[in-house]
């Protein structure tokens, strides 16, 4: 009968009437409430921690609104005027460059636009700071032109005006193209800057190289390591494991002034050799301040990030595995290479990403003793924002990293897979 | 059994892990060819140690072990040509079904024609043909078993050691794959060294049982002798079910023994067969369908009256607890036979067993 009802109806009702999907619906509703209130506090912070200045380093990393802001006049002049042209720009575009800047010089805020030009073409900022000196005891000229070529010869230099012309739009790939070492010919076009100029692609490469080193690096020690801590008992691990971690427990400033002392020239390590007689007391090793320094360094300090995910991963492996391997006639080295390494795969890959991916955002420690040959890409960004003030290059800069990063992880997803990935 | 039947001897076996007690205490066992051995003891009495040593994974701690009368204390376990199933089946995850079962045919570099035909023939036999492309994961927990001794047997190895390997399946499954394993040993005339606490198995499937306590081989025979003849208390505790009563011998007649069961109970005549002599203390062991109730007075040595205290109907048998002899854990099997004697909770009856079947054993706790 019930059955026979409820497909007439096709509506099946709980016992007091309400269809039984609605009640469904309100049952679950109630569980999902709860759980975002329970993310909801975390997302906010996520949201105005991390997402929000991602997304506003990606606005900046193209962000050239200073042009409009500065310049409102001449842009507009400018709009007609093209870049291949063989003449200056009409008297209007000086008339419009004149009342820009007398606006700019009185708020104190067109030698911003001049620093901005700075990194296109030097000079710029001296070009600015001098008109802006100037032209406040410019009274309406005859010749706008004339006037602003009396100030400064470079406002007749039509190579200037390609320039505004070029970065007067809203966006500008101008950061994007000196993170990458190229520039915009006058022209339009784009080309490598000379080698000698280039700066960046060689800090990404040895960003790259240097992080390919150290996870390497932290494979090689830290895959023993993570074996010898899964096959002891319990107690001795978890001792172990406190002096893996002991890194991380000690003060940055205690790490690095003993790195110092131990590999500097005159460093316990060097006189050790030199005392041993391996080496001559003339050429001690060059350990630090430079590309050695940040990979023993960076090793050290990385090494737990490693040695954790392959330790999680080896507690899970059975001894029975490479029991069964030798009973069924392999040999050690086979039966690790065969059994045991392809099940720790995954411990691998998780610690090899974590620590690639520390290591190429790292900033700390390649700046306290990579001295200038083993300093990073991250130490270039620091740089940018804190000293240069090039903000929109650090963001640049900042926007490859991550997209560096990102592809890495699509990399390893797609030959590794995500969801083996074993963390702690 | 003599040496030069045996495929695998222990000489004075010991074992020690941490060098203050002795796993393994002076292990002598012989297996013959074509035998099925099985090591029988409660968890914790080395059983496992026993086979690891013999499989080369832990190293004896005094005396030797031969393998067809060459000592292999000092062969790594590659080169001893024994198959292996461990408990947890050991399948490599990584690998399929059949490349699994081609592994230890890979390591000796047979040519591939032949490993094929090897692992379809193995996967055969243990009736998994089409699931050599299946990885372990995707097996059944008795699928997986079966891989693991096809896996063992692939390449026809000498001897096979096989470490509870049933322990993780459901009862049903278990008895299923006890007599799958005891029909390929026949057919192929394996030598099988087996390990399992578990009792019935071990009568099941067993040509000999070396039945373990506390490092030491308590009594090692057939399953029936074991069950039949047990030679100590533990033995007859462990396996099968076993009537005990405390006491002291009070005479000793040779053959048989009178036995004062403790608290003055009463006095039993029993079989000598682990005691002393006068003055010492006995267990006395009685199997339950070895009782007779209500038996012609005077027809056997030993009649006590007792009271019925429980009674369980199982269909084939009744399962009755007396109390007897001032012990009230006595059970009785009583056969449902036509003319089986009628009893009720709490009613009295006569109980009897003769002296053979009542065996006086060493005084254990
Ligand atoms: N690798 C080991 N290290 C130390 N002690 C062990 C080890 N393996 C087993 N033992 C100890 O040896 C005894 C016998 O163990 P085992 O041979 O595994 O017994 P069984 O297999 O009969 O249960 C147990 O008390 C156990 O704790
Ligand atoms: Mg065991």
């Amino acid at each position: 009968m019930a059955t026979a009802e409820a497909e007439n109806n096709e509506v099946i009702t709980t016992a007091d009437g309400v269809p039984l999907k609605e009640s469904l619906k309100k049952a679950l509703w109630q569980r999902k409430k709860t759980a975002l209130l329970l993310v909801a506090p975390l997302f906010l912070f996520v949201l105005i921690t991390f997402l929000i200045p991602i997304f506003d380093m990606l606005i900046r990393s193209v962000d050239n609104s200073i042009a409009g802001e500065q310049f409102p006049g001449v842009v507009v002049e400018l709009s007609d005027w093209a870049l291949d042209s063989t003449e200056l720009p009409d008297e209007a575009t000086f008339q419009a460059l004149i009342q820009d800047f007398k606006v700019g010089a009185k708020e104190k805020t067109i030698s911003r636009l001049g620093r901005r030009l700075n990194y296109e073409k030097s000079g710029m900022s001296g070009l600015f700071r001098k008109t802006a000196r100037k032209i406040k005891k410019l009274e309406s000229p005859e010749s706008a032109t004339a006037a602003m070529i009396a100030i400064d010869k470079k406002w007749g230099n039509i190579e200037t005006w390609r320039l505004i012309k070029r970065e007067s739009g809203k966006y500008s790939s101008s950061y994007y193209l000196a993170a990458f070492d190229a520039k915009k010919n006058s022209d339009g076009s784009f080309s490598m800057k000379s080698e000698e100029q280039q700066v960046y692609l060689n800090l990404f490469w040895r960003t790259i190289r240097l992080s390919f080193t150290i996870t390497f690096l932290t494979i090689i020690l830290g895959y023993p390591i993570a074996y010898l801590l899964s096959t002891v008992k319990t107690k001795t691990s978890n001792m172990l494991i406190i002096l893996v971690l002991l890194p991380f427990w000690t003060s940055l400033l205690v790490r690095t002034s003993s790195w110092i002392a131990l590999l500097q020239k005159e460093g316990v390590i060097n006189d050790i050799l030199v005392g041993l007689g391996l080496l001559g007391d003339d050429n001690r090793l060059a350990m630090i301040h430079n590309e050695a320094g940040t990979v023993i360094a960076m090793t050290h300090i990385l090494l737990p990030f490693m040695v954790l995910p392959l330790f999680s991963v080896m507690k899970t492996i059975p001894p029975s595995w490479v029991r069964a391997a030798r009973s069924m006639g392999a040999t050690p080295f086979t039966a690790f290479v065969r059994i045991y390494l392809p099940n720790t795969v995954a411990g691998i890959g998780a610690g090899g990403i974590l620590v690639f991916i520390l290591a190429i955002g790292y900033y700390i420690t390649p700046a306290l003793v990579g001295g200038t040959k083993g300093t990073l890409i991250s130490n270039f960004i620091a740089y940018h924002v804190s000293t240069s003030l090039n903000w929109g290059l650090a963001a640049a800069l900042g926007t490859i990293l991550l997209l560096l990063v990102l592809a890495l992880y699509i990399l390893y997803d797609k030959v590794v897979g995500i969801n083996n990935m074993k963390l702690g | 059994m003599s040496s030069d039947n045996s495929l695998v001897r222990f000489v004075d076996i010991q074992k020690s892990y941490d060098g203050v007690s002795l796993v393994v205490k002076s292990l002598n066992l012989d297996v013959a060819h074509g035998e099925f051995l099985t090591m029988l003891g409660p968890s914790g009495s080395g059983k496992t140690t026993c086979l690891m040593m013999l499989a080369g994974f832990e190293p004896a701690t005094h005396g030797e072990i031969y393998l067809k009368d060459n000592p292999i204390n000092r062969v790594p376990p590659h080169k001893r040509g024994i198959g292996m199933v461990f408990q947890n089946y050991a399948l490599f995850p990584h690998m399929t079904v059949a490349e699994n079962l081609a592994f230890p045919l890979q390591v000796r570099d047979m040519d591939k024609s032949e490993q094929k035909q090897r692992v379809d023939r193995a996967l055969d036999m243990v009736q998994l043909g089409p699931f050599g492309d299946r990885r372990p994961a995707q097996l059944s927990g008795g699928q997986q078993q079966r891989v693991a001794v096809a896996r063992s047997l692939v390449f026809d190895p000498d001897l096979v050691l096989m470490d509870e390997p049933l322990g993780a399946l459901d009862k049903n499954l278990r008895e299923q794959m006890q007599y799958e394993i005891k029909h390929i040993s026949e057919n192929l005339g394996l030598t099988v060294v087996y390990v399992t606490h578990d009792q019935s198995e071990a009568l099941t499937m067993s040509n000999r049982i070396a039945v373990f306590d506390d490092g030491i081989i308590q009594q090692c025979a057939p399953p029936e002798v074991l069950y039949e003849k047990p030679e100590n208390a533990f033995c007859a505790n462990f396996i099968g079910e076993n009537n005990r009563f405390l006491g002291k011998v009070s005479e000793d007649n040779g053959d048989t023994v009178k036995v004062e069961i403790d608290n003055n109970a009463g006095t039993v005549i029993a079989k000598k067969v682990n005691v002393g002599g006068v003055g010492d203390r006995s267990t006395l062991s009685l199997r339950p369908e070895r009782v007779t109730v209500n038996p012609e007075p005077g027809s056997l040595p030993n009649i006590f009256n007792g009271v019925a205290e429980e009674l369980i109907y199982l269909g084939d048998h009744i399962r009755t607890r007396f109390t007897v002899l001032g012990h009230d854990d006595f059970i009785v099997k009583i056969p449902n036979s036509a003319n089986h004697a009628q009893l009720e909770e709490g009613g009295t009856a006569n109980i009897g067993w003769t002296a053979e079947d009542c065996r006086a054993l060493d005084p254990s706790d």
